[in-house]
């Protein structure tokens, strides 16, 4: 089914707050390639933003698996660190839909136990529809 | 670390991806789409076999930049995904990092980089920022 395009221009609900822990830094660093630095990596925030983006593909009734990610990007206003409770917003900001497949493209604002913006992404997103 | 010049290469980067890499950083980063895990699943969608995350190899794109820079603190990172990193189930896929100094300016250097895996370009245009 293709992605209603009514959706753009619309934002979604916060997403659950995630607490920066320890733990999941050491495992997300384990997991690409390396081992804990004193830097949380770069792309940590996308595991809110994925948050986010399952959020609204329950909310739209998208299938994950036909989700493909064409594009990303971050920009950040401060480092992010341990302890640090982080909530993505995701807006649909543009959709262009052919021959059966839709190009999405989303923003998450990423925001800080107090408000405050910690780092924008941006992410277009290709939804293959069952031809 | 490299001086971080205009024009400086910056020395390349390989990063071997299993598999278990991938079941182990879709456990951490909450993305559990079946195409990076379940090759029946991908070839059901359409793609060669099982793929990693873009995400994934963009990891890897910013763990370079991190390696270059002594861990500079990042103000951007972007990439376009053209090419999926297909990964065996035997001994997985090597995706290198290379990468140049575009500019220097204002304590921003910017970064092109330049990914590849078998030698195909799996990146488009990715870029990082880092203050200096």
């Amino acid at each position: 089914m293709p992605i209603d395009p009514t959706l753009v221009g619309r934002e979604f609900p916060p997403t659950r707050p995630l607490l920066v822990t320890e733990a999941d830094v050491a495992s997300f660093a384990a997991a690409t390639g390396g081992t804990t630095t004193r830097r949380v990596p770069a792309t940590f925030p996308i595991v809110v933003t994925f948050r986010a983006l399952l959020d609204f593909l329950e909310a739209e009734q998208v299938e994950l698996a036909r989700i493909v990610h064409g594009e990303q990007k971050f920009a950040y206003e401060r480092p992010i660190v341990v302890g640090d409770q982080l909530t993505a917003t995701l807006a649909v900001t543009g959709l262009r839909q052919i021959e059966g497949t839709d190009i999405l493209r989303t923003t998450s604002t990423i925001t800080d136990a107090t408000g405050d913006l910690v780092c924008t992404a941006g992410a277009t997103l290709v939804h293959r529809g069952d031809k | 670390m490299s001086a971080l010049e205009p024009g400086t290469e910056l020395e390349p980067q390989e990063f071997v991806v299993r598999r278990s890499d991938l079941v182990a950083y879709a456990a951490v980063s909450g993305d559990q789409n079946p195409i990076h895990q379940d090759e029946a699943i991908a070839h059901a969608v359409g793609l060669p076999g099982v793929i990693a995350h873009g995400m994934y190899t963009m990891a890897l794109a910013a763990r370079a930049v991190a390696i270059w820079t002594d861990e500079a603190e990042v103000v951007e990172l972007g990439c376009k995904f053209t090419a999926p990193v297909v990964v065996p189930a035997d001994g997985g896929a090597t995706v290198r990092v290379g990468g140049v100094v575009k500019s220097v300016a204002d304590g921003r250097a910017t970064l092109a980089l330049d990914v590849t895996c078998a030698g195909e370009k799996v990146l488009g245009a990715p870029k990082a920022v880092v203050r200096v």
